[in-house]
């Protein structure tokens, strides 16, 4: 009995530190400021089809200081990693030694995937998430909405709350996302560090996002 | 002759396939239904399920008509073509649905669903469209670069 109590009391005890811990890392995110160090360590989350599209867009206005760049892709992702890398090879031209990976985890959802198993395929990402942001360890985790992005933002959190690592995360909502939020977008709005939105219908919706007009 | 070039994006929507009468240029992506080249009509059908790179079809064709998907949009709109969304009803929570709006709205490009699409390829008016403006992109990378503190 008295087992169960003091096991119940841990458990309680852990939960209330992370969530703590998960406060105070997501309130610290305007003190972070990883380009003083001259480079900013970016993953970037390029989520199939327009998501890919729109993301390379707003990589090509990124100064030659965010190396070096880790291209995540669900792994049934055909089209994105031939678009990523000949992204990178246009960009080489321009600035010479800039370093680039591609690494590819479960896919969180298929489209027309129902939610409730997406969830379960998501847990599954996050299995895989983990041990890639843990070695990874990025600045900056860049992504634009697709679910691919929660196991990886939720990695890079964890890497916060266990003191590891602050690690920024910057969302920029997609371009097709004028009046309603996407699911990955209302989970991650509580956490983003800087949350972009593209149409001033959401931005008014939405007072913490950021909007500057359309970005891709 | 006029050259209309159809594309699904990386998605399935064999709906639209199956509606579309008068294609010369068709992209399938990874629907499983191919258009019947012996369908008796006076056209000339290319179709093909992936590309590295459409722009070479958007800039030669008169008309575009794509899914709702951005990167589709995006392409064709920036290629100045005039361009015609085909919104996918049968997608999770039909958000792209709101995207044809906005620009259907800001006179860019003209929308149906599969069930209007005949009668939108009949009736449409093309000349009301308007060019799309450049997007902000510096705007982003300005701001980032300040708020992360690279200098």
């Amino acid at each position: 009995m008295s087992l169960m109590l003091g096991l119940l009391l841990g458990l309680f005890c852990t939960v209330c530190i992370f969530l703590l811990r998960l406060l105070l890392v997501v309130n610290s995110g305007p003190n972070c400021k990883p380009g003083g160090k001259g480079s900013v360590c970016v993953l970037v989350v390029a989520g199939s089809g327009g998501h890919t599209t729109e993301i390379l867009r707003l990589m090509e206005s990124l100064s030659p200081s965010y190396k070096p760049r880790h291209y995540v892709i669900a792994d049934t992702d055909r089209m994105s990693e031939e678009k990523i890398r000949a992204f990178e090879s246009a960009k080489e031209n321009a600035a010479s030694g800039s370093k680039y990976t591609v690494h590819r985890i479960p896919r969180s959802r298929e489209v027309l995937q129902s939610w409730s198993s997406s969830l379960k395929s998501t847990l599954n990402a996050l299995l895989y998430s983990v041990p890639l942001v843990f070695r990874l360890q990025p600045d900056v985790v860049l992504c634009n909405g697709p679910g691919t992005c929660v196991p990886l933002c939720v990695s890079a959190l964890l890497l916060g709350v266990l003191g590891l690592k602050r690690v920024l995360i910057v969302y920029v909502e997609s371009l097709c996302r004028v009046e309603t939020m996407s699911l990955s977008g209302k989970i991650l709005y509580p956490v983003a560090d800087y949350f972009f939105v593209q149409w001033s219908t959401l931005r008014d919706k939405y007072p913490r996002s950021i909007f500057l007009g359309r970005l891709v | 002759m006029k050259t209309v070039f159809v594309t699904v994006g990386t998605t399935s929507f064999d709906e639209l396939i199956l509606t579309i009468k008068t294609p010369e240029a068709v992209k399938v992506g990874r629907g499983s239904v191919l258009p019947d080249p012996e369908s008796g009509l006076d056209l000339t059908l290319e179709a093909f399920r992936f590309k590295d790179s459409i722009s070479e079809d958007i800039a030669c064709a008169d008309l575009v008509i794509s899914h709702a998907g951005a990167g589709s949009c995006l392409e064709a709109l920036g290629a100045r073509k005039p361009l015609l969304v085909v919104v996918n009803n049968k997608l999770m929570d039909n958000h792209q649905l709101e995207l044809a709006r906005q620009l259907h709205k800001e006179s860019h490009l003209l929308y149906c669903t599969c069930s209007s699409l005949t009668d939108t390829l009949r009736t449409m008016d093309l000349s009301v469209l308007v060019p799309f403006p450049p997007a902000q992109t510096t705007h982003f990378a300005n701001f980032l670069d300040i708020a992360l503190g690279v200098q």
